[in-house]
């Protein structure tokens, strides 16, 4: 932060960004990763992005690390050191350091250097490369990229040893690959040493604040969250950026699902398109398995018809839509929350979806189990809305845990149980009088287990039926059961901060960028806000609570137009004048200066009365607050920030 | 396990497996008097029972349309899907995993199958999901009354809809061209032929296709048409509304067909077809052979009948997935969910 108010010589430690500008398909991912791993191992807040486009090879791409002492890892938007690799970008990446900032280039591109508020950097990375004798000549421009790995780690202070055990968690300890990228970083290393003089203030030191922790993108984490779920069946259509979903299935059910007989419990199939996808994966829920498919926008949209047939018909099925920019093809490589009011009545006529919104890489692993319990109790479609920068960026995260709950495989009827009813049910038959019905397999080998499941109108025993006390029997009690579905769903996450005089609700990938806009808002502004964090639909009480005890809530959305506040206004109309919609999408993730900025904006200091009126209140609570606790735990602390909790 | 609870009455004829064919019957059908489909459900109905199939080791599925209504009309005692216009073949793919010793019967039309659902039907059948899969061909649409499908002949001129521009789409070379390890093709009035052609496409492992020409008698009937959607109008009834047809007389073979007969048959409309029973002495385990002599059929304007392709060998979809022999269906969490310890190791691996 603001460099150029400290003298050149003063350090800046563990709190700046490191850009990498790339030609895409150049194989610099190896070396970016060894960077954030290397600086993840070193006990330093970390997380790294690919801003990426959407083409193979050829387009400029970016990866960019951002390192911040605090534990705030959501994107920033200032870029302290660029590293530039890409001549086609070099200009725009020349331009976009920040003053006092650090540019690395690598001294084959021939270009004007424009600028004298910052420190530049030539890398003789061709030169070096040449030198490093037991290189192949086929791996050259690979291990090239590991030279500027070593010339910043010998200018920030990154350690080496973690870097050689980044490689060796990287290349699962073969030899051969390690010491090649080695030798090329430690050469890279050397150079730097003894021919560049340090001048900007940027250095890494060693902490503890990752002790225990892991990294991990949202795809692989939702994946091994439903095989932890007991997942059975799949099907899926290629598409950025939720394939690596399906594909992180491909690579751990046979390690979490191994058998001595070497027989499968499961089955994964690429189907032809999505409308085949989403068809078979009803089709595996309503022949009694844990399914789930996992798509992005476009995906979605062809999905629709599907997803109708299985909220009326009451399949089970869960849809993953990591979410990229649209409308149409879009962008499909950037990230957004644009699908959300889409899915809340995903389908025709009158129809609500069970959504589920994981907020972090932990929350991808426990949503794809709890996902598929909350689908199966509630037998009812359950979205997952999670997005490219969750899904595919790598974030630090608590550890998985194991789940402490057995599979709820929800209301369901075999041999046995039909004979004790002897033969008295109904599909659709609301005995518990929860609206959630009762339901049979096939293979059930009662005489009366049957039933012919259809998305046409139909009674309580799943017979065609166009009476209309029937039909309005049967959607009232699909309204009644999405009431019971409060009760399933995850709660929303509230965290107060004291004296606060805003609310600000939020979900998804964007809770860190709130968490530190929070913070900044409090440091730089004197804005206090409580957060909370909706998790899924439908809304429980807690979200009315929140909304009813501020006088303004500030609507976060990674979308043009709001949708989250669009729904909340809907829910609660009552309470839409104190909704302020806080709503941007450029297909960037999402930062804590826009957040903050978007607040500000539209942020009305309290009239005088109602801001003493509010310090009385915390006054009043603070008192009563010590009476009460003296005896018991400090108060929790306000914490501005949850990435940093172990 | 539950016993099977005997259904049949006293006097009541029962099968190998102590069941009556009230067993294999659905609820009465709601399709017109003489429509082509009835009389397939009846010989599936027929087939079943004496194949002394289990009715709870079938499951049905079909699309929409009044070809896909009819599995409403058979076994009431197996488990059913009736899902969306032309995706069928989706559903079934991954409806039958729940239970692999399960064997698919699937419904649809030449709207559900040859039009919307094209690409999902070549689809299983490359993949060879083990089910009969048939398709009941009228040349129209039934339940939207009456436009063409895309296996209506070309030049046939319907009320409403004018002359059919294009050349009809066969349903048999279709399949063939994808793989598939059965195909039949096979006339509703011809149901000895018909529940010939079922029994060995039940018995067959993997996809077994059957195109079974299914005569519409209200809307591949131009007169009747008119006068239905007449009808249909003055009264502002719903549009399927079946009480406006007048029952007609389901089309029959007076006799029937030997190997290699030609013999041609008057529809309702009064126009013809002319079926050709496959010769004694053709091979149905040629691919080539088969789309050469459907071929050959179309330029001389036969509608070839019997079994044209069959690959017996061939694994079926969920054999390929190499299971566990416990239907999926009814694992336990100690099969599904890995172990406690598993955690840990999966944690280290995270970076
Ligand atoms: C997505 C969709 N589009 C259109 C329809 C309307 N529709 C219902 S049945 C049908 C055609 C049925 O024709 P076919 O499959 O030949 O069956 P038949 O009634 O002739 O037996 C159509 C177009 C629909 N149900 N769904
Ligand atoms: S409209 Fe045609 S296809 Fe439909 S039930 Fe009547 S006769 Fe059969
Ligand atoms: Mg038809």
């Amino acid at each position: 932060m603001a460099v150029t108010k400290n003298s050149k010589s003063s350090r800046i430690v563990n709190d700046f960004s490191i850009t990498v500008g790339t030609v895409n398909g150049s194989g610099s991912s190896t070396a970016n990763n060894t960077i954030l791993r290397a600086l993840f191992k070193m006990g330093i807040p970390v997380s790294g992005k690919n801003l990426f486009p959407s083409n193979i090879q050829g387009l400029p791409t970016w990866y960019t690390i951002r390192v911040n002492k605090l534990g705030f890892v959501a994107r920033r938007d200032e870029r302290e050191i660029i590293i530039a690799m890409n001549p086609n970008s070099f200009a725009r990446d020349l331009a976009d350091v920040q003053p006092g900032g650090a540019f690395f280039y690598a001294d084959d591109i021939k270009q004007p250097i424009t600028r004298d508020d910052i420190t530049v950097y030539p890398m003789p990375i061709k030169q070096l490369i040449r030198e490093q004798n037991d290189l192949p000549a086929n791996l050259r421009d690979l291990v090239s990229n590991m030279i500027y790995v070593g010339v910043l780690a010998q200018m920030i202070g990154i350690d080496l040893e973690m870097i050689r055990s980044a490689l060796t968690f990287h290349f699962k300890g073969k030899e051969k690959p390690i010491t090649l990228n080695y030798d090329a970083v430690v050469a890279g290393a050397e150079w730097a040493r003894a021919n560049l003089e340090k001048k900007d203030p940027y250095y890494v030191e060693p902490m503890d604040k990752t002790h225990g922790m892991i990294m991990a993108d949202g795809n692989t984490a939702g994946a091994i969250g439903s095989i932890y779920g007991g997942l059975q069946f799949t099907a899926w259509y290629p598409i950025t950026p939720a394939s690596s979903l399906a594909e992180s299935l491909n690579e751990y059910l046979p390690m979490l699902r191994k058998r001595e007989d070497g027989k499968h419990t499961y089955a994964v199939l690429q189907a032809e398109d999505e409308l085949a996808a989403i068809g078979m994966t009803i089709g595996a829920a309503w022949s009694g398995l844990r399914s789930m498919t996992s798509t992005s926008g476009p995906g979605l949209s062809l999905m629709t018809e599907f997803m109708g047939l299985a909220y009326y018909a009451e399949v089970p099925v869960v849809v993953w839509d990591v979410q990229r920019i649209g409308p149409s093809t879009g962008l499909p490589t950037r990230t957004s929350q644009g699908d959300l009011s889409f899915s809340a009545f995903m389908g025709h006529g009158d129809t609500q979806q069970v959504i589920l919104l994981p907020g972090g890489v932990d929350e991808c692993f426990e949503f794809g189990w709890k996902s598929l319990d909350i689908a199966e109790r509630l037998q009812t479609p359950v979205l997952v809305l999670s997005d490219l920068d969750m899904g595919m960026n790598q974030w630090m995260s608590k550890p998985f845990e194991y789940p402490e709950t057995p599979l709820d495989r929800g209301k369901v009827l075999w041999e046995k149980d039909l004979e004790e009813l002897k033969g008295n049910w109904g599909r659709y038959l609301d005995v518990d009088d929860d609206g959630i019905t009762y339901r049979t397999f096939p293979g059930n080998k009662h005489p009366l287990a049957a039933y012919f499941l259809r998305g046409t109108g139909h009674d309580e025993y799943a017979k065609y039926s166009e009476e209309v006390p029937v039909w309005l029997r049967n959607m009232d009690r699909l309204k009644k059961k999405y009431e019971t579905a409060k009760k399933y769903v995850p709660a929303p996450v509230v965290r107060n901060m004291r004296g606060a005089t805003i609310g600000i609700i939020a979900y998804g990938s964007t809770e860190s960028a709130v968490d530190e806009a929070r913070y900044l808002l409090d440091k730089e502004n004197g804005i206090k806000a409580d957060f909370l964090r909706v998790r899924a639909l439908p809304f429980n009480k807690d979200v009315k609570k929140f909304i009813e005890k501020h006088d303004v809530t500030f609507v976060v959305d990674m979308n043009r137009d709001g949708q989250m506040h669009q729904l909340l206004t809907l829910e609660y109309p009552a309470s839409a004048t104190k909704l302020v919609s806080v709503a941007y999408g450029d297909g960037m993730p999402a930062s804590a200066k826009w957040v903050r900025e978007g607040i500000l904006a539209q942020y009305k200091k309290p009239t005088a009365a109602k801001a003493a009126a509010a310090k009385k209140v915390v006054k009043a609570k603070a008192a009563s607050k010590s009476a009460k606790t003296a005896a018991k735990k400090p108060v929790k602390k306000a914490a501005p920030k949850k990435s940093a909790k172990k | 396990m539950t016993d099977i609870l005997p259904m049949a009455g006293a006097n009541v004829q029962v099968n190998a497996v102590g069941l009556s064919k009230n067993d294999y019957r659905g609820n009465p059908s709601t399709l017109c008097q003489g429509c082509g489909h009835n009389s397939i459900s009846n010989q599936i109905i027929s087939a079943l029972y004496e194949m002394n199939i289990q009715p709870d080791s079938v499951a049905k599925f079909s699309g929409i349309g009044c070809s896909s209504k009819s599995p409403t009309y058979f076994l009431n005692r197996s488990f059913g899907f009736n899902g969306l216009h032309g995706r069928m073949p989706s559903v079934a793919t991954g409806g039958l995993f729940g239970d692999h010793t399960i064997k698919g019967i699937g419904v649809s039309g030449d709207g559900d199958t040859a039009s919307i659902g094209m690409g999902q039907f070549k689809h299983a059948v490359r993949r060879n999901v083990d089910m009969v899969y048939i398709v009941e061909n009228n040349g129209v649409y039934g339940l939207t009354k009456g436009q063409f499908s895309a296996t209506a002949e070309v030049g046939l001129s319907l009320k409403k809809q004018g002359v059919n521009q294009y050349l009809p789409i066969d349903i048999c070379m279709e399949a063939i061209a994808s793989n598939a390890t059965f195909v039949a093709r096979s006339f509703a009035g011809n149901p000895k032929q018909v529940k010939e052609l079922l029994k060995a496409a039940l018995a067959h492992n993997g996809i077994a296709v059957l195109d079974i020409i299914s005569p519409c008698v209200t809307f591949n009937n131009q007169e009747n048409a008119v006068h239905s959607y007449t009808w249909g109008k003055d009264h502002e009834a719903p549009l399927h509304e079946i009480s406006f047809v007048p029952a007609r007389q389901e089309i029959l073979l007076e006799a029937d067909m030997q190997d290699g007969e030609i013999r041609e048959v008057e529809l309702h409309d009064g126009s013809t077809i002319v079926l050709k029973n496959l010769d004694k002495d053709y091979n149905p385990t040629h691919r080539w052979e088969a789309l050469k002599m459907l071929e050959e059929a179309q330029r001389e304007n036969w509608l070839i009948t019997g079994l044209i392709y069959v690959e017996p060998s061939k694994p079926s979809l969920t054999d390929t997935y190499n299971l566990v022999d416990t239907p999926l269906n009814r694992l336990t969490d100690e099969d599904l969910r890995p172990t406690r310890e598993s955690i840990d190791k999966i944690n280290a691996m995270m970076f």
